[in-house]
């Protein structure tokens, strides 16, 4: 919550790849050991810094994917075509390849088991990766905060980690998987965008007072955050963070 | 020194060439992102005012219609934010904080910026005065957006961009430095983007 922000200076500190692996047609999820990493909760970002040979460094942020109950940290890298920074993460970083990083970074867009429910989750494409780390924190630490998500993506090859969200939904969690662009062929997942009726049908109601994060490009919190104040949700109730 | 990326080459962006982005940030060119912590507020035009209180010798408060018969200034500058991109040659229009404090007796050596839904920043009151601040209504010769901060935010383009608060509704002015919301949440107390000072302790 506000105000529990450690105020510890955050340093740079070198990550080893362990692992480098796909999640989805154009994410990739890289777990990093770091040595003597303080431990974060479920929603904070750190930042990676890459150092050419010539000197010029270039910074990007990323949520962290992985619970802290695991030793590793896990960031979820969506490849960004023509990026500077997502392409070498995805496309050259091997394993044992190291790289560095400082955080954990950013005390308001965090759910921990202590924050309590009921929570609601609305992710928007790569905008999941927060919401991977507050799920398996969630079954890690056995909170019995009534979870629910709702994830939009393009396309089922497009949906992130799909089989871990489909093990959370087994255990629990409220799962809503709408896709833009596709129906999935079992029909599982609907065609349908993220709109206000869907956020009415299928997000905690008002009475039930449910914390809410909002996750995903930036025209996507916008308009759910919009719709979800225009359904009477609190601002106050609804914690929002965009990527580009 | 840092630790080299193997094959890493990546893309410098400068302006011209001319080395005026500060260090770890990028141009994002035509792009102009939208970061804030919670929904858009929709506060209408006929609420909406602006007060300069705190230690001062009297609140000051303007209403929209009288806001806009402050005088105004033309902006166009560089701005940071902590997220890492940068955009250059930003045009802006608003009233200069100079001409909100005109008057204003005050021995404060500190502003609270604060917006609606509670949002807040601090600054030292030097780095809003003598021309290094305003609150700005128009961008690029348009109102400004509500996801851009519409219908008012500070600017304070020397700053990181979080300093510039969005929906910004007036300074309160104190002795004391008190921080902001990111402030508060392991952020810089000042954010200088040109000596890197994105968290606490940097």
């Amino acid at each position: 919550m506000a105000g529990t922000a450690l105020r510890r200076r955050l340093i740079w500190q070198i990550a080893t790849v362990i692992t480098n692996r796909p999640v989805s047609d154009a994410a990739r999820r890289v777990t990093l050991d770091v040595a003597d990493w303080p431990g974060h909760r479920p929603g904070q970002h750190v930042d990676v810094r890459l150092t050419a040979p010539d000197g010029y460094q270039a910074q990007r942020s990323y949520s962290v994917a992985s619970a802290p109950e695991r030793p590793q940290v896990d960031l979820v890298v969506q490849r960004v075509a023509g990026g500077e920074v997502s392409p070498y993460l995805t496309d050259e970083l091997r394993d044992g390849d190291q790289i560095e990083l400082r955080g954990p970074i950013g005390g308001y867009f965090v759910w921990h088991s202590t924050s309590g429910g009921p929570v609601q989750l609305i992710a928007g494409g790569s905008g999941i990766a927060p919401f991977l780390a507050m799920l398996e924190h969630h079954e890690a630490s056995g909170s019995t905060a009534a979870l629910r998500l709702l994830y939009s993506a393009r396309t089922p090859s497009a949906v992130i980690d799909a089989h871990r969200l489909d093990a959370h939904a087994r255990r629990g969690v409220a799962t809503t998987i709408t896709l833009t662009r596709a129906a999935s062929p079992d029909g599982v997942r609907r065609r349908r965008r993220v709109d206000a009726q869907l956020l009415a049908d299928v997000v905690w109601p008002v009475p039930a007072r449910p914390q809410i994060f909002v996750c995903g490009p930036t025209t996507f919190v916008e308009s759910v955050a919009n719709d979800l104040v225009g359904l009477g949700h609190t601002p106050a109730s609804i914690r929002t963070e965009r990527f580009g | 020194m840092a630790l080299v990326s193997r094959r890493f080459t990546g893309r410098p962006h400068t302006r011209d060439g001319a080395g005026l982005l500060p260090p770890g940030q990028y141009d994002v060119g035509d792009d102009f992102p939208v970061l804030s912590a919670g929904p858009t507020p929709t506060t209408s035009l006929a609420e909406w005012d602006f007060l300069i209180t705190g230690e001062v010798d009297g609140t000051r408060r303007w209403t929209w219609e009288e806001f806009q018969q402050l005088p105004r200034e033309e902006v166009t500058a560089d701005i940071h934010c902590v997220t890492k991109w940068s955009k250059f040659n930003t045009s802006w229009e608003g009233v200069s904080v100079d001409t909100l404090l005109d008057g204003v007796e005050t021995a404060a050596d500190f502003v609270l910026a604060f917006s609606d839904h509670d949002y807040t920043t601090n600054l030292p009151l030097a780095d809003v005065t003598n021309g290094r601040a305003w609150v700005v209504d128009r961008y690029e010769n348009e109102p400004l957006e509500p996801e851009h901060g519409g219908p008012a935010r500070l600017l304070v383009p020397h700053l990181y961009f979080w300093k510039s608060a969005k929906w910004v509704r007036g300074l309160q002015l104190s002795s004391f430095d008190e921080p902001g919301f990111w402030e508060t949440l392991g952020y810089h107390e000042y954010g200088d983007p040109w000596r890197e000072q994105r968290y606490a302790g940097d």
